[in-house]
């Protein structure tokens, strides 16, 4: 009998993620390995639970943080690229500041940007800058790769160069651009933990990572352990999200969304 | 509005030259006239610059020496053009391709749906408005393509090697419905292709032309029967056209391997 096709496709990850959690717990239950050095999962659940009024808030701060700065990334990467595909010295111009912000460690600016912004600013602006990079340079390349043959004929029909941005570069960069935030959402989110970290060492924050960093000065290791396993729920819906809608906008033209042909 | 049914000269090339910024000679003392109602294929080896006349026609491209006149002044509303490749927008319908030269003259898709039909029917789709390219065969696409450049009733189509990519057996049939579309709409067409068969079938006239650099070196007048039904692949006639195509592509390429 063929088994069903969403068992066939997520039930192997689920065995082996099951697995491994029962190994780890199986472990820290036959060596009696203390909370402190390695809580079991039971224990990281239980936590989650038992420390929820704390943990939640902590989650809202880093989701509406990861989702600002995202956003911010998609309306400043796409208009940039946009300036970028219409006129070539605005690329020459900018492009190298783009690359210099992407090139520079976010550990390295995110003390700075603490001491001269706010802590939520200066949070949601090392989020942004991880996260805007990849949608500008996906969108920018995307905005130049439409068909060379299609913008001949839209020349060749007279249309304007806003006609021919909206009609063809915007759908042509499209799959290129949904690449690029699916990239961006989780280093949206990665920029935020690594922000928070940095405000939590200086004893400013609110997000999930700066309850790590407070967890862990107080050697409550099972709430770290609850706090990162939201972080990687997070990411994980984050990119789940982000690949849905892709296959949602791609689904019927595009060869990353479908099957083999008919 | 020009009378099509009149052998009038829709475009005239006088001693064009095209040189590419790079030093490359594409084309040069080209002479050509395009007169209406004809069907004028340019036949050639790869690189003579066929493709490089069409564009200059469409206006896609400038000459860099000599005279090229057209009798009308619309280029996008007096030329349809034809690629190699289909060249759709994945993203839309067979109808929303269709709809693109009106949509680009500003009508609005209500305003235009009969004229997408019925050059959907006229290539055998109009049960495929909407299809969107990945889900048609390579000779749909390219259907969908001829009726995106007829959808404004060109004075002039221009088509560039369209069936190069397709098999035998849908070329053949490309082939009789576009001598249909043209009897039909009474267009002009000029077609490019590197086949001497096709050239011979098609045309009413044939320029031959050599490479390095891109000239004209011999036109040749085929039997003016028209329709021409599956039968003429078989004529003396067409035997004919064929022998002389070949004979002026071997002058042009100095016997070069043919």
């Amino acid at each position: 009998m063929r088994l069903p096709q969403w068992i066939r496709r997520y039930g192997p990850p689920s065995l082996v993620f099951l697995a491994m959690l029962a190994a780890w717990e199986a472990i820290v239950r036959l060596y009696d390995v203390p909370p402190y050095i390695l809580p079991a999962p039971s224990l990281v659940l239980e936590t989650l639970a038992t420390d929820w009024a704390t943990l939640l808030p902590a989650l809202l701060a880093t989701l509406k943080v990861t989702f600002g700065a995202l956003a911010a990334a998609v309306i400043g990467g796409v208009g940039l690229a946009i300036l970028f595909a219409q006129w070539k010295w605005v690329e020459r111009s900018f492009l190298p500041v783009a690359i210099v912000l992407q090139v520079t460690p976010i550990v390295a600016i995110a003390p700075l940007l603490l001491i001269y912004l706010e802590p939520s600013t200066a949070v949601l602006v090392c989020a942004f800058l991880v996260a805007f990079f990849p949608i500008l340079s996906n969108t920018a390349l995307g905005l130049a790769s439409a068909d060379h043959n299609l913008v001949d004929l839209f020349k060749l029909y007279r249309a304007s160069r806003w006609r021919t941005l909206v009609l063809l570069r915007l759908p042509a960069a499209l799959p290129y651009f949904l690449g690029g935030l699916r990239i961006g959402g989780g280093l949206a989110l990665i920029g935020a933990i690594v922000a928070e970290l940095a405000a939590g060492a200086a004893g400013k924050g609110a997000g999930l990572a700066f309850r790590i960093v407070e967890a862990g000065y107080r050697l409550n290791i099972p709430r770290m352990f609850a706090a990162l396993t939201l972080i990687s729920l997070t990411g994980i819906a984050i990119f789940a999200a982000l690949s849905a809608l892709s296959a949602y906008l791609l689904g019927r033209w595009h060869e990353s969304a479908l099957g083999p042909e008919r | 509005m020009l009378d099509m049914t009149r052998p009038q000269t829709l475009v005239s090339l006088r001693g064009i030259g095209k040189t590419y910024v790079n030093g490359t000679v594409a084309l040069e003392g080209v002479d050509l006239e395009i007169r209406g109602g004809e069907f004028l294929t340019l036949l050639g080896p790869s690189g003579c610059g066929k493709s490089t006349i069409l564009r200059l026609i469409a206006g896609l491209d400038a000459a860099s020496s000599g005279a090229l006149t057209r009798a009308f002044d619309n280029v996008g509303a007096a030329i349809g053009f034809v690629f190699q490749e289909p060249t759709l927008m994945p993203w839309a319908s067979a109808f929303d391709n269709v709809f693109l030269p009106l949509r680009l003259q500003g009508q609005s898709r209500r305003m235009a749906a009969p004229a997408v039909k019925e050059a959907l029917g006229l290539v055998g789709l109009a049960d495929f408005a909407e299809a969107y390219p990945r889900e048609l065969s390579g000779g749909m696409r390219m259907r969908v393509s001829i009726a995106r450049a007829l959808v404004l009733r060109p004075l002039l189509l221009l088509m560039d090697e369209p069936f190069a990519a397709l098999d035998e057996i849908t070329r053949f049939r490309l082939n009789d419905d576009l001598l249909r579309l043209q009897g039909e709409l009474g267009a002009t067409i000029v077609f490019v292709t590197h086949s001497v068969y096709e050239s011979a079938y098609l045309s009413t006239r044939i320029a031959v032309m050599a490479a390095r650099p891109g000239r004209i070196v011999a036109e040749i007048a085929t039997d003016d029967a028209r329709p021409r039904d599956k039968n003429f692949r078989l004529s003396p006639a067409y035997a004919s056209s064929c022998k002389r195509a070949v004979e002026a592509l071997r002058d042009a390429v100095h016997g070069e391997d043919f």
